[in-house]
């Protein structure tokens, strides 16, 4: 909040005169219906994407011609706001003459910009960009149609910040690869959140399933555990403290040990580690289960098998001694 | 008297315009008569007459008794807040009692406040309106529980609706039941004859600027011998109530308009009825139109309108490109994707829910501008649903 938040209620100032003419004058705004489609040699496509419920409603005809798969001819019908009926007019305007492939390529960005009256003053506000993703959402659902694939397919990812389309793969990645620790440098880097803000935090303008919050916390636990992880596996066995040299050990035997065992049927526990200080000595005791039990090879072969495959992944200091 | 002439407002129940005889009366208290009511001297005590006379209007407009207090804030918002944290303060914090009982539907200043003391341990339980959109004594006995219900909240009459809540039957039951109750009367004030001498309610809210008064300019009634914790800590004004210079002017100002707003009442009940339910007719003759709420149990002021295929704020931009004023019901304007509580009690589809358009007039709306509002409006419910995408399959 800041001196020019603190008035609110200027959402229409906020519009571009584009969005106005639009809304006023959609130019696209009607229905294809078979025979024009037909006239034009092409297949006609229709599809709806929205709720009235929800209050924002689109759907969009495009007639497609099936031989270079380019748009013929697109139009649309809306139940929604000025800047949901201006963000329609836009989308049908550009997905025409472009191939469905390239048109699928049209972002919610590219139909806001190009309501703008000059570059660098956004045509909508904020929390109006979801209008604008509809516009998108809607040409994905035409093209699953043409294709006759499920959307599903189509859609990259799981999407978090909807007004910039950023996904949740991208987040992750992001925060990782840069060692992000805030909220801000992550719009900073990815420009989700930048908009309505609703996927910064719970509270905000709309209910989200993924908030930037949660997911910086979350990511930030992976990395520290990781980093943990790491610091623990690095460095000589024998410096390490006593459940230190445990964790190794047990993931040596999980990895490499156990698998051969339960081949034939067996397994071995650890009942203790102890370390003798003269000669410097592990020794890891172990008990044998299921088939091992009692199997001849066991004090013999497989022991050795056993001690053998811990000094090497791990110190030459490791004696087995089954119990 | 300057009105734009070219512009219709239909938008009273959001604020209304200054009466200017309210205009008039303030006047004198900007540059003349300009001091501190609190002080000694005579720029301080010559301000006092007026005062008075203007809070006998406030009493007298309400039928408060001289034991009661009325006490002059900035707006609605304040008194709201003052009432439901005064009972945190007073009675939820050192308990028994921990329950504020108020309704689904009312203002965000009372939701959000109530919202605010269930974070200090306050329980909240938000009742529903019955299938006529309002809360009636049956659901109030339902959840009125003596033992551990501090305060009753209920709105007079709603703002996006228009409907007016039995508030003298839900005040009765409270009273035999030990029950504090609380009423925001800000959309009654000048529409429906409110009477605390009759109504037997504890705390009442007002707004200046709902009447023809000016903005920024309030009243709480507390019955006598109620105590309240102040809101605002300060100086002895307002009996340590709530302190803070009292704007003189706009105190004037509100009761010249709450002596004008109950002078007005048959006017408005006339007047204003007869022009609402010509508007209202002309709505319901375009094709799948309603209106929420029997128009018996509304303000005489309010039509809350649903247009199928048409959203609200789509057709609001079209008026005011035609010179008139609307707003979308404060509810359904919201992103939020809960449905209307008003909607559903009233059985009215979830499609309908972003479609409402509220109309509400006031004693200034003449008849030529309900025609000229009607035409802007049949005009835009046609080219919208021409582009609508849900008008023609939902029939």
């Amino acid at each position: 909040m800041a001196k020019n938040d603190l008035i609110g209620g200027a959402l229409w100032e906020q519009y571009s005169a584009k969005v106005g003419e639009r809304m006023n004058n959609p130019r696209h705004r009607g229905e294809i219906s078979e025979e024009e489609a037909k006239a034009l040699g092409a297949r006609l496509v229709v599809a709806d994407w929205g709720a009235e419920a929800c209050g924002d409603a689109v759907r969009l005809y495009w007639a497609v011609d099936p031989k270079t798969h380019r748009i013929l001819a697109a139009k649309f019908k809306s139940f929604g706001c000025g800047t949901a009926i201006a963000s329609s007019d836009m989308m049908a305007e550009l997905s025409m003459g472009k191939t469905v492939d390239e048109a699928m390529k049209i972002t919610n960005i590219e139909v806001e910009r190009s309501l703008r009256d000059n570059a660098d003053t956004p045509a909508i506000p904020p929390q109006k960009m979801h209008c604008s993703v509809m516009a998108y959402d809607v040409i994905k659902k035409a093209a699953s149609i043409y294709k006759g694939v499920d959307m599903a397919s189509l859609a990259e990812e799981e999407i978090v910040c909807e007004c910039a389309r950023v996904g949740l793969r991208t987040i992750k990645d992001v925060i990782r690869i840069n060692d992000l620790k805030t909220v801000e440098e992550i719009t900073q880097f990815t420009k989700a959140g930048a908009f309505c803000k609703s996927c910064l935090r719970p509270g905000g303008h709309e209910k989200r399933k993924h908030y930037l919050v949660d997911i910086l916390r979350d990511t930030r636990a992976e990395m520290e555990k990781e980093k943990i992880f790491a610091q623990a596996d690095a460095g000589d066995f024998s410096a390490k403290n006593l459940i230190q040299k445990h964790r190794l050990i047990e993931k040596a035997l999980d990895e490499k040990v156990r698998p051969a065992l339960a081949a034939d049927g067996g397994s071995l526990e650890v009942v203790d580690i102890r370390e003798a200080a003269d000669p410097r000595t592990v020794n890891v005791y172990i008990r044998y289960l299921g088939a091992c039990r009692g199997c001849i090879s066991s004090t013999k072969g497989t022991l050795q098998f056993i001690e053998d495959l811990l000094r090497q992944e791990l110190s030459d200091t490791i004696r087995v001694i089954p119990l | 008297m300057e009105r734009n002439m070219d512009r219709i407002y239909l938008d009273s129940n959001a604020t209304t315009i200054v009466d200017p005889r309210v205009k008039e009366a303030m006047d004198p208290f900007f540059c003349q008569q300009y001091g501190n009511p609190n002080s000694l001297h005579s720029f301080g005590t010559e301000v006092h007459p007026a005062m008075r006379l203007a809070m006998d209007r406030l009493y007298c407009g309400i039928g408060a008794g001289d034991q009661d207090d009325i006490i002059i804030n900035g707006c609605a918002s304040e008194g709201n807040n003052h009432v439901l944290k005064g009972i945190w303060f007073d009675m939820i914090r050192q308990g028994p009692k921990n329950e504020i009982l108020t309704t689904q539907v009312e203002h965000p200043c009372v939701r959000n406040s109530c919202a605010f003391l269930e974070t200090l341990g306050a329980k909240v339980t938000f009742m529903p309106v019955n299938a006529d959109g309002i809360v009636d004594a049956e659901t109030l006995r339902r959840f009125l529980h003596p033992d551990r219900t501090a305060l009753v909240s209920v709105m007079w009459a709603n703002n996006e609706t228009g409907l007016i809540f039995p508030v003298r039957e839900l005040a009765e039951i409270c009273r035999e039941n030990g029950v504090l109750f609380h009423t925001d009367a800000v959309q009654a004030i000048g529409k429906v004859p409110v009477d605390v001498s009759r109504v037997p309610v504890d705390f009442l809210t007002f707004s200046a600027h709902k009447f023809h008064g000016p903005k920024g300019v309030g009243g709480l009634f507390i019955r006598k011998g109620l105590k309240l914790a102040p809101l605002l800590h300060g100086g002895e004004q307002m009996g340590g109530k709530r302190a803070g210079t009292v704007n003189v002017p706009y105190l004037v100002g509100m009761g010249v308009a709450m002596e004008l707003a109950v002078e007005n009442l048959a006017f408005e009940d006339s007047a204003v009825r007869r022009l609402r339910d010509r508007l209202e007719d002309a709505i319901l003759a375009i094709p799948d139109t309603l209106v929420v709420g029997r128009r018996e149990l509304r303000t005489p002021n309010t039509i809350l309108a649903s247009f199928r295929g048409i959203e609200g704020e789509a057709m609001i931009w079209d008026l005011n490109a035609a010179g008139v004023a609307a707003s979308t019901g404060s509810a359904c304007a919201s992103e939020s994707l809960e449905p209307n509580p008003t909607f559903v009690a009233m059985c009215i589809s979830d499609d309908l829910a972003h479609t409402g358009i509220r109309f509400s007039l006031s004693r200034f709306t003449t008849a030529e501008e309900i025609d000229q509002a009607a035409a802007a409006i049949r005009r835009s419910a046609e080219r919208l649903r021409g582009i609508s995408s849900s008008y023609d399959k939902g029939k």
